[in-house]
């Protein structure tokens, strides 16, 4: 097997020195169930895995008054049974909860998820609309970078050789603000999206949306932030033309490939379909708080 | 490469065992425990037939380093009955006819445990959803569902 090294940290500064003082291929571990498919060809690499899960930091959330700080290799079954994260951000919850099945989520993470970096990641379009960061902390210290900028490829992220993704921030969301998640598969669970969308949406007391931020997945290299179909939400009451606006322009962002999932034509389509979705659901929700 | 030394607990046991950094646990309980009731169907998580629970949070052994067993509570289908007396579960998997060849069952069986100690009374479809990893390609899952009702209904009762 190719893993030939074991290391569990109990701090981020150890962790930062054992990634550092690596003298073969190293990768960070959190649940595990992309990396251990990944590490086993034997043909790979002598790899170390740094199992980050001794590190407090990374297996806790909190919400206060700043939002969310997510401990980035907090399972999914932990994160999605957190009412107090589900009441603030539903969509993103739900996202999570669509990752793999209920054994996959009691091992795989949020921050797993988005630094395994796939074009259909699940959390991806719902982190990007609630406006997440990620803290990146490496030898030269930390950085700030926005979900949007993190993922850079299929496959890949922007850390640099030595660098660990060490938490997760989403802004606490303005009132009567709330999100949703809606993606296709052509199964009922346990499938890869073939396009997804993440929304979030605020609304003044008159029913007005005030500010939108809408994501899409699967239809592109990486899920993308697209300011356009937010700007086609803002100052409407979501009125049916308004959805229909934001869903074109969501197609028009999109850059899907065909594959055996769906052509590139279908998908384009069924992403705009669910932007008007998702937006709607999102704000019933924003309505409802 | 060094050997690693890990202590765990295995159905309430203490055990230890040296173990490749890379090795699963799934080959760790089959192949040095001895424990072979847990199967290895796809080895990439999809098909549940590896099914155990670590600190009673259920995975797929295929996806867990022995390494990370250390200090752990591990549970595999060996655990599930009292000795020579039958789980609910599993005597209403042999009521109900839910297995054929028989290699999706301790997963499954190890899956209804963790279903119904986190709902004792789930509905059929979220019974489904939450078993959506456990894949049959014998029953058709029908009898499974039926089995795992009628345990659930049982459980109640006794309790």
């Amino acid at each position: 097997m190719p893993i030939v090294d074991y290391k569990a940290p109990v701090s981020v500064d150890e962790a930062i020195t054992m990634l550092a003082d690596c003298n073969t291929d190293v990768k960070v571990l959190a649940g595990g169930t992309d990396l251990i498919i990944q590490a086993r060809p034997a043909s790979s690499n002598p790899l170390t895995v740094i199992d980050v899960k001794y590190i407090d930091s990374m297996m806790t959330a909190s919400v206060d008054s700043d939002g969310l700080t997510l401990g980035p290799a907090m399972s999914c079954a932990e994160f999605t049974a957190r009412d107090d994260i589900k009441a603030i951000y539903p969509g993103l919850v739900e996202a999570a909860y669509l990752i793999g099945s209920t054994q996959v989520q009691g091992r795989a993470s949020v921050g797993g998820n988005l630094s395994n970096a796939s074009p259909a990641a699940d959390t991806i379009p719902p982190l990007i609309a609630n406006g997440a960061r990620c803290v990146v902390a490496g030898p030269d210290g930390e950085r700030d970078v926005a979900v949007e900028d993190f993922v850079v490829g299929v496959g890949n992220n922007c850390m640099l050789a030595g660098e660990l993704l060490k938490k997760i921030h989403l802004p606490l969301p303005q009132a009567r603000t709330s999100d949703a998640y809606l993606r296709f598969i052509p199964r009922t669970e346990m499938d890869i999206a073939v396009a997804g969308a993440g929304v979030s949406i605020t609304l003044n007391s008159d029913g007005l949306c005030t500010a939108a931020r809408v994501a899409i997945g699967a239809v592109a290299v990486t899920a993308l932030l697209v300011p356009a179909a937010a700007e086609a939400l803002i100052g409407t009451k979501l009125e049916d033309s308004a959805l229909q606006a934001a869903a074109s322009a969501a197609s028009a962002a999109s850059k899907p490939i065909s594959d055996r999932r769906g052509t590139a034509d279908y998908r384009r389509h069924v992403v705009g379909v669910l932007v008007k979705r998702a937006a709607s659901i999102a704000a019933q929700r924003a309505q409802e708080k | 490469m060094a050997k690693v030394h890990v202590n765990t607990t295995v159905n309430g046991d203490a055990v230890e065992f040296l173990c490749n950094p890379g090795e699963t646990l799934l080959d760790i309980l089959r192949n040095d425990l001895q424990l072979t009731g847990t199967k290895e169907g796809c080895g990439s998580g999809d098909c549940g037939a590896c099914s155990i629970t670590v600190d009673d949070r259920l995975v797929c052994s295929c996806l867990v380093l022995a390494v990370e067993a250390e200090g752990k509570k591990i549970g595999t289908i060996e655990g599930v009955a009292d000795k020579d007396q039958l789980n609910v579960i599993q005597q209403k998997f042999l009521e109900h006819a839910a297995l054929q060849c028989g290699i999706c069952t301790p997963g499954l069986i190890v899956s209804v445990q963790a279903l119904l100690k986190e709902n004792p009374n789930p509905t059929e479809e979220q019974a489904r959803y939450y078993l959506a990893g456990n894949l049959c390609r014998c029953t058709g899952y029908d009898k499974i569902i039926r089995a795992v009702m009628d345990a659930a209904e049982t459980m109640r009762g006794a309790a």
